[in-house]
């Protein structure tokens, strides 16, 4: 769908805009576009921007800027999206331990795909993810673009706790929890990062548009990189993604 | 900054809540805050306090404190049967409590979240900008859980005014009746298209029950199932407060304070601003119901408000100009006698 934006009320203090109706690199990268072109407005009461996959969710105080107003604006500056530049995407990197007590799922996965625990590594490490959006829980991303030969069903029942850190998969996606919380993805290795740290400045370490890439580590490193972490000290490592 | 209260039992579920944690919600971070919007607020007002003040949040029966300093207290909300010292302690006025003083708190009579507001704000660390609790999260408010048994709660520096506060009340006709039966005044959207037209009826017509299961998140209803159109699934997008979710099982659930910035079932409706307070009082067996309005009757309601707000900040305590006696938006809802069913 490549038509004007869907615009439809979320009650009388939001408002929804659609841009399209497929998880798709191009219909998020205009929502990201709109985000970033109304954040450049700064029109005041508009609040907050939500986004997501395929949709901005905008709060508004209709008391200063009145919801139909505000439409007729999103709608013109969405005419206008092909002609913006979106922020030059970064890449992320990840470190991972992957399987041992910190993938307890990793063996699951190789039964279900056929493959080995080092392909399935191979794999995971492989791709170069688009974070769509965060949501869930504080700094949960979405990731895209994982290889679909492993991809491998949730758990029938969640566990009631999955330490934060871990990297998990559920059918065809992948993503990092950021704090413990109850979750069914089938855990395959944990990263000493903290996606979240609501003492750090910036509180978390990804937002949606960026990408991620995972790297494999040893659990030496894992308790290393932990600790430079806990100390503030742990470089993470973010490039330029070259591509957009 | 100075110790107001010693926490000598804290009740089921109390915490610190402010308006909520703003600015985060791209990064999925949960709003939080009071899931009361209305109550706290006059609560706030009655003692001097801004708007953005701290306030204690006890659901269904509250803590026991004993205050360790002088200061000016109120209480709204739920009827906890609230007692100072064992005498009764009366709600929606502005009272001075003195050191040694206990307030102490029973069960809800009706509405289920009472708040206490101190003349200064309860003072805990703001984290990410906001002294609200965010429970799943684990931060903000008293170390990012709920209050438990010896805790202190410091109390910020009071208005000068807070002492001629005393004895302020709020006007009986602003005072929910929350053994009421509920109805929420909703706006369809955003995926209103994602029911059948017997679905749109059902949610209508339906009487409600509030589910035991309702909690800060969200308030789920019994009732009748409403009828999806095209399956329960949605791309994962955006969620309002007080948007209604509708999941494959059919029953409707009111989104509220500590629900996740996203979600992937389809939202039939939003209730409009000025009756989030109603469902946020809600109890276990509370009958609800839906009524539609437009976005801009929505919007009128709340301008209603607001400037009743005004009216009411400016005239409180002004002998010579008392508040005008009701809330413009009448603050239980519509009169259940107009209600078509």
């Amino acid at each position: 769908m490549n038509g004007a934006p869907r615009l439809l009320p979320a009650g009388e203090r939001a408002l929804v805009v659609e841009l399209g109706d497929e998880i798709s690199p191009q219909v998020n990268a205009r929502v990201l576009a709109l985000a970033a072109a109304l954040e450049a407005e700064a029109i005041p009461g508009v609040l907050e921007l939500i986004p997501t996959y395929r949709s901005l969710l905008i709060h508004l105080d209709p008391l200063r800027v009145s919801p139909e107003a505000l439409e007729e604006r999103v709608a013109r500056l969405a005419q206008g999206l092909h002609e913006l530049r979106p922020p030059e995407p970064t890449v992320t990197v990840v470190p991972v331990c992957y399987g041992g007590r910190f993938g307890p799922d990793l063996s699951f996965v190789c039964q279900h795909t056929g493959l080995r625990p080092d392909e399935v590594v191979r794999l995971h490490t492989g791709g170069t993810y688009r974070i769509y959006m965060l949501g869930f829980t504080p700094g949960f991303p979405y990731l895209g673009g994982m290889d679909e030969r492993i991809a491998t069903p949730r758990l029938d029942a969640p566990r009631l706790r999955i330490p934060a850190g871990s990297v998990g998969i559920a059918g065809a996606q992948t993503g990092i929890y950021p704090i413990d919380s109850p979750g069914g993805w089938r855990i395959i290795g944990r990263t000493p990062l903290r996606l979240y740290d609501p003492l750090r400045d910036p509180p978390f370490l990804l937002a949606a548009g960026n990408y991620v890439r995972f790297r494999a580590i040893s659990p030496a490193d894992f308790d290393r990189i932990a600790g430079e972490v806990e100390a503030g000290t742990y470089p993470v490592e973010t490039a330029t993604h070259a591509g957009g | 900054m100075s110790v107001g209260f010693k926490v000598l039992s804290p009740g089921p579920l109390t915490t610190v809540q402010d308006r909520g944690r703003f600015g985060y919600q791209a990064y999925g971070m949960p709003v939080a805050g009071s899931v009361d919007p209305y109550a706290p607020r006059l609560a706030n007002l009655l003692v001097g306090n801004d708007e953005d003040a701290a306030v204690l949040e006890m659901t269904l029966r509250g803590p026991e404190l004993e205050a360790a300093a002088p200061g000016v207290v109120a209480v709204t909300g739920a009827d906890l049967g609230a007692t100072l010292n064992g005498q009764p302690l009366p709600a929606w006025q502005a009272v001075a409590v003195s050191p040694g003083d206990r307030i102490a708190f029973g069960w809800a009579r009706s509405g289920c979240r009472a708040y206490l507001a101190v003349a200064g704000g309860i003072d805990v660390p703001a984290v990410m900008g906001s002294r609200s609790t965010y429970l799943r999260g684990r931060i903000g408010g008293m170390e990012g859980r709920a209050l438990r048994a010896g805790d202190t709660l410091r109390v910020g520096p009071a208005a000068p005014e807070a002492g001629r506060c005393v004895g302020l009340r709020i006007p009986e006709g602003w005072i929910p009746r929350y053994d009421a039966p509920i109805t929420l005044r909703v706006v369809f959207g955003p995926q209103a298209d994602h029911f059948t037209r017997a679905g749109l009826e059902t949610f209508l017509n339906g009487r409600y029950t509030v589910s035991k299961d309702a909690d800060r998140m969200g308030c789920r209803l019994e009732g009748p199932k409403i009828e999806h159109a095209r399956g329960a699934d949605i791309i994962s997008d955006g969620i309002p407060p007080g948007a209604v979710q509708v999941p494959g099982h059919g029953r409707p659930i009111v989104m509220l304070a500590d629900r996740p910035t996203t979600g992937g079932y389809p939202k039939i409706a939003t209730v409009a601003s000025v009756d989030l307070h109603r469902i946020a009082q809600a109890r276990p067996g509370d009958r609800v119901c839906f009524t539609a309005v437009s976005r801009a009757e929505a919007v009128e309601l709340l301008r209603a408000q607001e400037a009743a707000f005004r009216d009411l900040a400016a005239r409180l305590g002004d002998p010579a100009r008392p508040p005008t006696g009701r809330h413009p938006v009448r603050p239980e809802g519509p009169d259940p006698a107009d209600s078509r069913r």
